[in-house]
């Protein structure tokens, strides 16, 4: 498949992209994406139907309460996940179907995840976590670079025991995109931080959109960080609710919670 | 206390197979205690009352020939409880189905009652006068030959054939363990024991009135070391061959070597898997309570006291500890039993004690539990002695060291995964220590016994290769003067005979005196050689003695020195001989000399007992069925069958002993990987998510753990050798008698075959773990605070 054919495949309505970079295609969409759990003799409807699409160089910020489907549509997309039905794909990979292998294969080569809780690795230094990641891309950043890009080229020899949340948070956004994804996926990034340095965590995030053009998506509970992003994605109920399109931005430094 | 103890057995359901694989070890530990001990104890019970009940005597002696009447001197010695005066005589005998001759030891059964060595008499009844030759056979050549009461076997008593009816089969405390006269393996099927009415030997040999072998039963509490002077000093006039006791009583000897071995077996292997469970009950229980710090926090803050607390995790280990005791039990019983039963086939007992004193079972148990609870106190007394508060935070997390202080002064960029885990074995240098040390023991026990194997393989090549080279050996029933030697030379398919003799001699150095077998051979000798430590050859010497290097240690004698000899036959008088070297030699005490000099220092005439043959392979009939026609000639054994029969023997016994080591081997090392990796991945499990996550495939994330177990088990097995090697030595050591030692071959097969046994079980173990490291949740372990 090649990329003209996208927005030939795509369904419902054309996204208002009037903030998002302009003259970009579509890298991620999804169709009918459905996911059931099964616990028990209970089912589940994690994500009903859900019907999406991402230009190359967004920043989204996902908003909606718990068990509202975010989490699960974002592990779906990050190849994490597979859902029951429906469709996912980035650029021309097939995710809905993937196996296991072409699965790994898409988040060594395509994804960065970034989570609450940071899980850097406690026996490797920042620099060396980093590395860990840069070892097995195809055209990775030096460690360096990617830590100087989140302000930690002072930290670079300490432990995560030796950091603060903010800083392991900052180690893990450079963990994730030392690789230079595509896509970089964050759930929850600043819940476990306080709004300072949260802010500082999301500098560094929009920092790496504007610089490499990353498409990046953001879950948050917290409704403060709406202004940053090119768009809002609303979930409830397995469902996006609604998508708001933020005219101007707000620089991550304005807010506060 | 009722919720926490429901807690205790969801956990151990929870953590089943940690459970069950340290329960394991436990059990293999309690299993060889009860094996080796109660199979020991068993014997000895066995044996004892076994002795006891058929009045096996103290002392024996040979004799040339003595009247009854001189038995009621010996009866008076001071000491003597009871003395039997009886005819033994070797005999060639001729057996349906077999194709060389076979040799019977005749002896005289008195009228009435024995007085000593009582027979017991398995089926059938005694043989009787004045009908016809008839014999009670022991059990195991009964067996051998398929003879019942009523069979027939020729037996040649003073030259002439006799057919020898069985009316009975029966044991004796004698012959627990039957061998050829100087033969080292019980030869079942070509030697057998007969009891004949004494007055029918008596009159073939003319032996009427006479005995040529007394046996005394002691009084308790009496020397025998006196009496044996004493019966030594009475026989002198009579050919007395030198008493001695049941230290020098060939049956009693072999068997209580053996039971040596079983007791330190015991001694060895239970306090090993003990040492190995008490480090995996600390460690999984560290772990468990690493996990829990929370839930004792909470417990705590809800009034449940420290105690409480520690008894509850204490309690967790003691459920192991009765897991494993009973499984223990339950095999050491069964495993015990069947080991008592073969043993008892092997050797001949007429019934089976199964003693076991229940202190044995005790003493299991205790130590087990003890060494489980010594492992959980450590693990417990931490935790549980900590304030509500703080055990209620989250434990700080673990701060890690850079290697060399971040100075590589190789400068090797290693692969991160590697420095993952090189630092999370460091982090943890006990318990990285303790996997290490329980792996190299798996190894250590494998190296430490199948040692033996190789040892005996080279045992055999060295008796039947290299230094007894001989087809096939004929032994005359007495002393015959040179000229035999062309006699069976000209025997058909008799390439090449030379002569030899052997003499009882009593050899001694100071105070410290043995009697052992002179062998005598021609200087131009070539099928039997003489070798020293390096298998080199040594050459007879004109003059003086050869002697193994036991006995030079047993006499404290060198090369040079001059030792008293003493011969057992013939002119008694005690020579000064010189000792010119030293043999190495793994059975028995022994001398040898030139034929020639022999013959000088007995100052008699040539004399030989019989004559080593090469055989020609296509003629081994025509020379047998020669044999069998001029038995007088004497019994032949043929080192093709003997070389057969200890083969066999030996496989049998190797082929259990290497599977049950091979299994307890296989329970420590799957025990320790099992545990050691199931932490790891505990521990780590998260950081492998992450690694998932951030696109590493689950081979690569496996190997994280799997080079973890890697690296103990290639660090273990350096270790391993060397504990083996100990091992190794220790029981040479503790087998090594003066009638048997073992040398300590170590060939490079034994540490391949081990460390393959424990590389194996790990892998095992690795592969089980490895599927727990597949069905990893990703998101749910990200999702979550540790």
């Amino acid at each position: 498949m090649v990329n003209g054919d996208f927005a030939a495949n795509l369904l419902g309505p054309p996204s208002p992209m009037a903030s998002a970079p302009t003259g970009s295609l579509p890298v991620l969409r999804a169709r009918g994406l459905t996911k059931i759990y099964r616990m028990g003799e209970v089912e589940v409807l994690a994500l009903d139907g859900v019907d999406f699409s991402a230009n190359a160089g967004e920043f989204d910020v996902i908003l909606g309460p718990s068990g509202s489907g975010k989490s699960t549509f974002l592990n779906i997309v990050g190849g994490l996940d597979t859902p029951t039905s429906g469709d996912a794909w980035f650029l021309d990979h097939q995710l809905a179907n993937a196996d296991e292998r072409a699965l790994t294969r898409y988040r060594r080569d395509h994804v960065g995840f970034v989570f609450q809780f940071y899980n850097l690795v406690p026996s490797l230094t920042a620099r060396e976590n980093v590395k860990l990641v840069t070892e097995i891309s195809r055209r990775p950043m030096r460690p360096e670079e990617a830590l100087d890009l989140v302000g930690l080229s002072d930290r670079m020899n300490h432990f995560p025991a030796q950091l603060s949340g903010g800083e392991q948070q900052r180690v893990a956004i450079a963990r994730a995109i030392a690789k230079r994804p595509d896509l970089l996926l964050c759930d929850e990034p600043t819940g476990a931080l306080d709004s300072k340095t949260g802010v500082v965590v999301l500098e560094a995030l929009t920092r790496v959109n504007a610089e490499f053009g990353t498409t990046t998506l953001v879950i948050t509970h917290n409704v403060a960080i709406r202004g940053i992003a090119h768009r809002v994605i609303n979930f409830a109920n397995g469902r996006i609710a609604s998508i708001e399109t933020n005219q101007t931005r707000l620089p991550a430094a304005a807010i506060s919670w | 206390m009722h919720a926490l103890l429901l807690k205790l057995l969801r956990e151990l359901r929870r953590l089943w197979a940690q459970v069950a694989s340290i329960a394991l070890v436990m059990a293999a530990g309690v299993a060889t205690l009860i094996i080796g001990i109660g199979t020991y104890q068993s014997l000895a019970q066995t044996r004892a009352e076994y002795y006891a009940n058929h009045n096996f005597a103290d002392i024996f002696v040979s004799l040339a020939r003595a009247p009854r009447s001189l038995l009621n001197e010996i009866g008076a010695i001071d000491g003597v409880l009871a003395v039997d005066g009886r005819i033994l005589r070797l005999a060639p005998a001729d057996i349906e189905g077999l194709e060389e001759p076979a040799s019977v030891l005749l002896i005289s059964l008195p009228d009435g009652a024995q007085a000593l060595n009582k027979l017991y008499l398995r089926s059938g009844r005694l043989p009787e006068l004045g009908r016809g030759t008839e014999a009670v056979v022991s059990e195991v050549f009964a067996k051998a030959r398929d003879l019942i009461p009523g069979s027939r076997l020729d037996v040649v008593m003073n030259g002439t054939l006799r057919a020898v009816t069985i009316t009975g089969i029966a044991l004796s405390p004698e012959y627990i363990y039957a061998m050829t006269p100087g033969e080292v393996m019980p030869s079942e099927g070509r030697f057998g024991v007969l009891w004949v009415p004494a007055d029918l030997l008596a009159a073939t040999y003319d032996l009427q009135g006479a005995f040529n072998t007394v046996s005394l039963k002691l009084l308790p509490g009496a020397s025998p070391a006196t009496i044996i002077a004493d019966v030594d000093q009475l026989l002198a006039p009579y050919g007395g061959q030198g008493a001695y006791g049941r230290d020098q009583q060939t049956s009693h000897t072999f068997l209580d070597a053996e039971l040596t071995q079983l007791r330190g077996m015991s001694a060895v292997l239970p306090p090993i898997f003990l040492l190995v469970a008490a480090f995996l009950v600390n460690m999984t229980l560290t772990r468990l309570i690493a996990l829990e710090r929370e839930q004792i926090g909470l417990l705590k803050a809800l009034g449940y006291s420290s105690l409480a607390i520690a008894w509850h995790y204490v309690e967790f280990v003691l459920l192991i500890s009765i897991l494993g005791t009973a499984a223990g039990y339950g095999f050491g019983i069964w495993a015990g039993n069947g080991l008592t039963v073969l043993y008892a086939q092997y050797y001949s007992f007429p019934v089976l004690v199964f003693s076991r004193d229940p202190v044995l079972y005790v003493i299991a148990a205790a130590i087990t539990i003890g060494a489980a609870v010594l492992g959980a106190i450590s693990a417990v007394r931490k935790a549980a002695w900590l304030p509500p508060a703080v055990a209620m935070l989250p434990a700080a997390p673990p701060v890690y060291r850079q290697l060399l202080r971040g100075r590589n002064p190789i400068v090797v960029d290693a692969p991160q995964t590697w420095i993952i885990i090189a630092r999370h074995l460091l982090h943890w240098p006990w318990r990285t220590a303790g996997g290490v040390v329980g792996m190299a023991l798996a190894a250590a026990i494998l190296v430490g016994s199948l040692w033996s194997i190789g040892a005996i393989n080279y045992m055999v090549d060295y008796t039947f290769n290299r230094t007894e080279r001989q087809d096939a050996t004929i032994s005359f029933l007495g002393p015959r003067p040179a000229a035999a030697l062309y006699e069976v030379a000209r025997l058909p398919g008799v390439m090449a005979a030379e002569p030899f003799r052997t003499v009882g001699i009593e050899i001694r150095s100071g105070h410290v005196s043995r009697r052992v077998g002179l062998s005598a051979y021609a200087a131009t000798n070539d099928q039997t050689r003489l070798l020293d430590a390096h298998l080199g050859r040594i050459a007879l010497p004109e003059q003086g003695l050869i002697i193994s290097r036991t006995l030079a240690r047993v006499l404290g004698v060198r090369p040079g020195d001059t030792v008293e000899v003493k011969p057992l036959e013939g002119d008694r008088r005690v020579r000064l001989v010189t000792v010119h070297g030293l043999v190495e030699g793994y059975l028995g005490l022994a001398a040898y000399m030139d034929l020639n000099a022999l013959h000088e220092m007995l100052d008699r005439m040539p004399l030989i007992s019989g004559v080593n043959v090469e055989i020609d392979e296509s003629r081994h009939s025509d020379l047998f069925a020669a044999l069998k026609a001029t038995p007088a000639l004497g019994m032949i054994s043929l080192r093709s069958v003997a070389l057969d029969r200890f083969r066999q023997t030996m496989a049998q016994n190797m082929f259990v002993m290497i599977g049950v080591l091979v299994a307890m081997a296989g329970v420590i090392a799957f025990g320790v990987v099992y545990n050691l990796a199931r932490i790891s991945l505990s521990e780590q499990g998260r950081e492998m998510a992450s690694l998932r996550v951030l696109g590493f495939s689950r081979g690569e994330v496996s190997m994280l753990l799997l080079a973890e177990i890697a690296v103990v088990t290639l660090l273990a097995q350096p270790l391993g050798w060397i504990l083996g090697y100990w091992l190794a030595l220790a029981m040479v050591s503790s087998f090594s008698s003066e009638i048997f030692t073992m040398p300590l071959v170590l060939g490079p097969e034994v540490f391949v075959y081990s460390t393959g046994v424990v590389i194996a079980a790990a892998a095992l173990s690795g592969f089980i773990v490895r599927r727990r490291i597949d069905r990893l949740d990703m998101i749910a372990v990200l999702k979550t605070r540790e």
